[in-house]
């Protein structure tokens, strides 16, 4: 019996896809561990092991030089705590936002409401790019529909200020927003709406409910939004560079690193050697990422999860 | 906010009014986003794609120039041509792989299997990973371009690889096209593999929906994994395709070097109106390219309803 079982066709068929599986698994694994892997290995080495033709992966001088000279040249703590406030503001409001724009479009239908959630769509399938000069223009002369002007006579200039990102979050149109606000809206959906009925007989008025009863239900999708906001935001360079041209953020500071570093060895930066330059680079690279991954090993199950819970798929 | 609403009777209204009133104050915020942060930008960038635009310190003057800029974009602009056909080449390259190649990892990733969640996690980290500054500062990364370069010659195998596969395709009698396109599409498997995390997550939540009695039934009746795979798996997740594509699309617009050409037009040589002509442009090409594939993919989508 056990011997039959064994050398059945349909046992060796599953050993050998299994072992197919983990190859390929393991493989890709590699393929998407592989720069990370390197970068902290370049990290850790000392200058005189870049030309070193025995050291592949691990450093013959272990040094810590490099994260030294990326933390000064970045201003890392400093970046860190700015780059921290504004993806955390940005999430918070844009979440907030995107949940009632949401809430709204999938369950207190209004006339035209379909058209404006069509606009919705919309506004994901238009390039940035395309309406970024006249935003960058109009953050540049603030007048609010010339609200501005009548109450101050002049208009603000909101660039190198936070209030392009408060503004564009707390109106449900920074980055992607679009995006979330079908993911909110797919999810109220998926809610039953005997729940909110219920909640309606026993006295609740519309904003209670939201509050009390449809909220606490949308933990999936609020962490979802949460998490692609934050981590997007974070890493944003399109309207972190158009926005804000001084102020200290992790995008900025990462793509000015190589420069910065060559002013402060004292020289023009067509002089230094490109290797160590790109070195600090990485090291700045790996720093600027490294709290998105602590982050991502503690909610990572979290953001599996909610996701698959998200009504995205319909 | 009860206050007003008594002010204007609406305590009064059915409950249905009542409730659109609700509707349109929670979709108000966005509204005055929409008109403010997109709308009158649209309308302007169409506006200034058609002038020519002069911004100095006294505020920005526009005069009528007709369809000047769009000239200049393809007959006078030296890059224009070249990256907007490049980008949407890529685009048109990228999407089928990146769609397929998801699919099937997310069905790999749905079977049960020893240390599941660990790679889960891994499959999932370029979604981190990989998105905006970081993606672009690691193709100018010169450390990790010699020593891939090391690499490749260091081991006779891995320089080989996709060579040895390239023959064997074409002596089996592949068409030459469908070749290349397989073999670039295992050089560049970096960029495939982290360019696919949020449509693995999008399959995989899809795949779980799915509901377990049919795959048992489909066994009960002898089918074969393989078949299971295109009679149940594959239908029922079809219209995330759609989804998949259409996200592959937009996802292509924050890193191409289109963009970056719209950008330096705009801000280092201060030609607003060039530049909004070919945004419009390339918006005008994502359009087009959306629609013929929405409407090739949506007629092939099964909707289980």
């Amino acid at each position: 019996m056990f011997v039959s079982h064994w050398l059945s066709l349909e046992n060796w068929k599953r050993w050998l896809w299994s072992f197919i599986r983990f190859t390929l698994i393991a493989g890709l694994s590699f393929v998407i561990l592989y720069p990370i892997l390197q970068k902290i290995s370049t990290a850790i080495k000392d200058r005189t092991d870049l030309y070193s033709p025995i050291v592949v992966w691990i450093p013959e001088h272990f040094t810590m030089n490099n994260f030294r000279d990326a933390i000064a040249i970045m201003d890392y703590w400093h970046t860190l705590f700015n780059t921290f406030t504004l993806s955390a503001t940005t999430t918070f409001l844009t979440a907030a936002s995107c949940a009632l724009a949401g809430y709204g479009f999938a369950r207190l239908k209004f006339k035209g409401s379909n058209i404006l959630f069509a606009c919705v769509i919309l506004t994901i399938l238009v390039p940035p790019t395309t309406i970024l000069i006249p935003i960058y223009l109009n953050l540049k002369d603030f007048t609010l529909l010339g609200v501005i002007p009548l109450l101050t006579g002049k208009s603000v200039n909101l660039l190198n200020s936070y209030w392009p990102f408060v503004l564009t979050s707390l109106t449900a149109s920074s980055l992607k927003a679009g995006l979330y606000i079908f993911i909110f809206r797919q999810f109220f959906r998926g809610i039953p709406k005997e729940i909110e009925e219920a909640a309606y007989i026993d006295g609740a008025g519309v904003g209670k409910t939201f509050m009390r009863i449809m909220l606490p239900n949308a933990i999936p999708a609020i962490m979802t939004t949460a998490l692609f906001s934050f981590v997007w935001q974070w890493n944003d360079s399109f309207y972190t560079t158009t926005y804000l041209t001084s102020s200290k953020v992790m995008s900025t500071q990462l793509s000015s690193l190589p420069y910065n570093l060559s002013i402060l060895l004292g020289g023009d930066p067509s002089k230094e050697d490109p290797f160590y330059l790109s070195m600090v680079q990485d090291t700045g690279i790996l720093l600027a990422i490294l709290p998105l991954i602590i982050i991502y090993l503690f909610v990572q199950r979290y953001f599996v999860e909610s996701i698959e819970r998200t009504g995205i798929v319909g | 906010m009860k206050f007003i609403m008594r002010k204007l009777g609406a305590d009064q209204w059915s409950y249905r009014k009542q409730k659109a009133l609700w509707g349109f104050i929670y979709v108000l915020p966005w509204l005055l986003g929409f008109i403010l942060f997109f709308l009158i930008p649209l309308l302007t960038s169409l506006i200034y794609s058609f002038s020519t635009v002069n911004a100095n310190s006294q505020g920005v003057s526009s005069t009528w120039t007709g369809f000047n800029n769009y000239m200049t974009a393809f007959t006078v602009n030296t890059n224009f041509n070249r990256k907007l056909t490049e980008a949407i080449v890529n685009m048109v390259v990228n999407v089928p792989l990146i769609v397929i190649f998801s699919l099937f990892i997310a069905v790999v990733l749905n079977q049960k299997f020893i240390g599941r969640s660990f790679a889960r996690s891994i499959f999932f980290l370029p979604v981190i990973l990989t998105s905006g500054v970081i993606l672009t500062l690691e193709s100018t990364s010169l450390v990790m371009a010699v020593n891939e370069q090391n690499a490749n010659s260091g081991s006779l195998i891995n320089a080989l690889s996709s060579f040895e596969l390239e023959r064997l395709m074409l002596e089996v009698g592949v068409s030459e096209t469908i070749v290349n396109y397989l073999t670039g599409a295992v050089d560049r498997i970096y960029e495939i593999v982290s360019l696919s995390g949020v449509q693995i997550l999008i399959f995989l939540a899809g795949i779980q929906t799915i509901s377990p009695q049919l795959y048992e039934a489909s066994k009960i009746e002898g089918a074969t994994g393989y078949e299971a795979f295109w009679k149940i798996t594959f239908p029922m997740v079809s219209p995330l395709i759609l989804v998949n594509m259409i996200y592959t699309i937009i996802d292509s617009f924050s890193q191409n070097e289109l963009v970056t050409l719209i950008r330096t037009t705009a801000f280092s040589q201060f030609d607003f109106g060039l530049s909004s002509a070919m945004a419009w442009i390339y918006f005008l090409a994502i359009s087009l390219i959306l629609l013929i594939s929405t409407y090739l993919v949506s007629r092939k989508v099964f909707y289980h309803e």
